[in-house]
């Protein structure tokens, strides 16, 4: 699906917002948005959210045979996919340049700059090589892929765990998990991306740009630094003109910006262990607010009511006072109590075998009619007389309001052949009610 | 390559030169009768051509036309026997992706688009032998080929690699440099106003040494243009003379 293209006038007023310092979500020139880093079950899964932006990272492992030319280094391998849930322009057919841009820069950034010793990865030299495999996913697009995929890169290799191995001789031996624990991957530094969105020719510039900013910015530069502050990478895109001095005010900024978004990982990754250890519930379901809705819509239910107030004006007219309410707790047994007495059960049929063996089959019909509109209706047919009043669609059914200590009232949808029916039955009905309370 | 010194104690490089001596640059415009524009770059071992056509109409979708400037394509091609190992795909896969939208990112920043709205304009280029730098190699031989299409552009692009060994920034690396891992930063200058169309970076290099490598590139870039404008006069001097002017 092709992506909506963004009206003229939302572009300007970004721009001018921009223009005067200010941001869609309040957010300072150098701020960046919340990030929070979940772990999964397994070690090496994670998630990233940057703002609302979620990425997914997953590593795993494989013994292979290493490359002719690097026989003693073990092999990595990079992979960001942008998956359709992220936005709609996203189709199969469509992402190329996007995604190799963003899968050259990632691979350049955690390839290049050797964080990992892969000489380490080396079980038998020339013959087995240990091949690891960076997964990123993005799940929900929001700006700034690349920051996001970034983190959640070097976040999954910290967290991974492969098996541990030994050789003697001859002869290679993998455990498992379960015969010996796994052992984390060497890592010398996380390098991590920080991206600076430039507008109108370089005059502006945002970092962390939300998709809006994205939008109507004219160029991004990314730099990749990691706390030692040394470069790791830079990269610039789109069709800005940038200066020198501009660049070196990014790094600036980028380094500070590393320093705190390291932090925010080691502590992460430390909790992490922390919750492991003391065998507490870990992984994704935990991670997730249990006491918060997250999305939740409710359907606008289709209700006529033109008439309600009249209808309400009506029954609260003629009603009396609500009777009172029942709050002292009768108690049957130690540990067994009853507050209140509950509504008269409307299912006919229980009604029908448990109390009526005294009374004659005759109010059968009457109860058996008396559910038939019931069932009709779509709200129960006991309650306060304050309660407003939904009519339902059905016109064939009534409604009836019981009320404990008058005649009950009758509200006429359509047909008034069905009253004269009625009347007679509402009588015993009452007579049963006062039964119950007493006993 | 343990072992292998890049800078020596005399400041000298693996192939004699000083830190910031760049490689023999010959270049030569208009190899090609049939395309619009086509030039061919020499640096050192590296070898490119660059062949332009355009502006045309957009082939293709037409709903990929823009309505006020032209559309630049730009696709990089490196040659199976370019580099000391055969390789296996010469186009299509990441890299060469890469390549191609960092050409065209630096053209359409370049050349004047909004003259040709509606239109489209090819570049291709071709690498025949890599030995370093072959990102700027491929940008100088663009610029040469766009000149000669007469295409007009808001000034030259040139572009040249640098890197940092033992304190000293090094312009214009060959392969046996760049594969010693250390830093690579390739830029693509305007010349006239400075400005950088262009910023590449690989592999760790500490934040304060950045100024001098980025200043490294930069004085390379204008070092380069020297000479290119040197090659572009030699050719319209040429050509004039054959015209009979």
């Amino acid at each position: 699906m092709k992506e909506t293209p963004l009206s003229n006038c939302e572009r300007r007023f970004l721009l001018r917002a921009i223009e005067e310092k200010k941001r869609l979500d309040g957010r300072q020139t150098y701020d960046y948005r919340n990030i929070k880093i979940s772990f999964g079950t397994d070690y090496g899964c994670c998630i990233v959210e940057l703002g609302k932006t979620r990425v997914l990272g997953q590593v795993s492992c494989e013994l292979v045979a290493p490359k002719l030319n690097r026989a003693t280094e073990g092999i990595l391998f990079f992979n960001l996919e942008l998956s359709q849930m992220a936005a709609p322009a996203f189709e199969p057919g469509r992402q190329s340049d996007l995604l190799v841009k963003l899968n050259r820069l990632l691979e350049r950034c955690l390839r290049n700059s050797k964080c990992i010793d892969t000489e380490s990865l080396c079980v038998v030299a020339g013959e087995k090589v240990w091949q690891i495999r960076v997964d990123i996913h993005l799940l929900n697009h929001d700006g700034n892929i690349i920051d996001a995929a970034s983190i959640a890169a070097v976040v999954a290799l910290c967290h991974f765990r492969r098996p541990d191995v030994s050789v003697q001789g001859e002869e290679v031996t993998l455990y498992t998990p379960e015969e010996r624990d796994p052992v984390a991957l060497s890592i010398h530094h996380m390098p991590i991306c920080v991206s600076f969105a430039f507008f109108q020719q370089g005059t502006y510039l945002l970092v962390d740009p939300n998709e809006r900013e994205e939008r109507v910015m004219d160029g991004l530069l990314v730099i990749a630094m990691n706390k030692h502050r040394e470069i790791c990478t830079i990269q610039s895109s789109g069709g800005i003109m940038l200066l020198k001095d501009q660049v070196l005010r990014c790094s600036k900024i980028a380094g500070v910006k590393v320093a705190e978004i390291t932090e925010l990982i080691q502590k992460a990754l430390e909790n992490d262990q922390k919750v492991r250890k003391e065998g507490g519930k870990f992984g994704f379901a935990e991670s997730i607010a249990n006491q918060r809705i997250t999305a939740f819509k409710m359907e606008k239910a289709p209700v006529d009511t033109s008439d309600v107030e009249e209808k309400a004006g009506e029954i609260i007219a003629e009603a009396e006072p609500p009777s009172e309410v029942v709050s002292k707790p009768v108690l049957w047994t130690s540990g067994t109590a009853r507050i209140g007495e509950g509504v008269e059960n409307s299912w006919g049929d229980l009604e029908d075998s448990e109390k009526d063996e005294d009374e004659g089959g005759s109010h059968e019909a009457v109860i058996l009619d008396n559910i038939k509109m019931d069932t009709g209706a779509g709200v129960s047919d006991i309650g306060s007389q304050d309660d407003p009043i939904v009519l339902s669609d059905s016109e064939e059914e009534e409604m009836i309001i019981l009320e404990p200590d008058k005649n009950p009232k009758k509200i006429r949808t359509q047909t008034t052949s069905a009253k004269q029916e009625k009347a007679p039955s509402k009588k015993p009905m009452k007579k049963r009610k006062k039964k119950r309370a007493t006993n | 390559m343990a072992g292998l010194e890049l800078l020596s104690d005399q400041g000298y490089r693996v192939d004699g030169r000083r830190a910031g001596e760049l490689r023999k640059i010959q270049a030569r415009m208009g190899v090609f009768a049939q395309a619009d524009g086509s030039a061919y770059i020499e640096q050192g071992n590296t070898k490119a051509l660059a062949v332009v056509y355009g502006p045309h109409e957009i082939r293709g979708s037409r709903s990929r036309a823009l309505p006020d400037r032209a559309l630049v394509n730009c696709q990089y091609s490196s040659a199976t026997f370019s580099t000391g190992e055969r390789k296996r795909r010469p186009h299509g896969d990441r890299k060469s992706c890469e390549m191609g939208l960092q050409l065209r990112q630096t053209f359409e920043a370049a050349i004047l688009t909004q003259l040709h709205p509606r239109s489209q304009i090819d570049i291709y280029v071709q690498v025949l032998q890599a030995d370093g730098g072959t990102y700027a190699a491929c940008v100088n031989a663009a610029t040469l080929a766009v000149l000669d299409a007469g295409i007009p552009m808001r000034d030259f692009v040139c572009a040249c690699s640098a890197g940092f060994v033992d304190g000293t920034a090094l312009a214009d690396l060959s392969h046996v440099e760049e594969a010693a891992g250390g830093p690579q930063l390739a830029l693509a200058l305007l010349p006239a106003s400075g400005q950088i169309a262009l910023l590449e970076m690989d592999a760790r290099l500490h934040e304060d040494h950045l100024e001098c490598v980025l200043e490294a590139a930069a004085q390379a870039a204008r070092d380069v243009h020297t000479l290119l404008d040197r090659v572009v006069r030699q050719h319209v001097h040429e050509a004039s003379i054959l015209l009979g002017d």
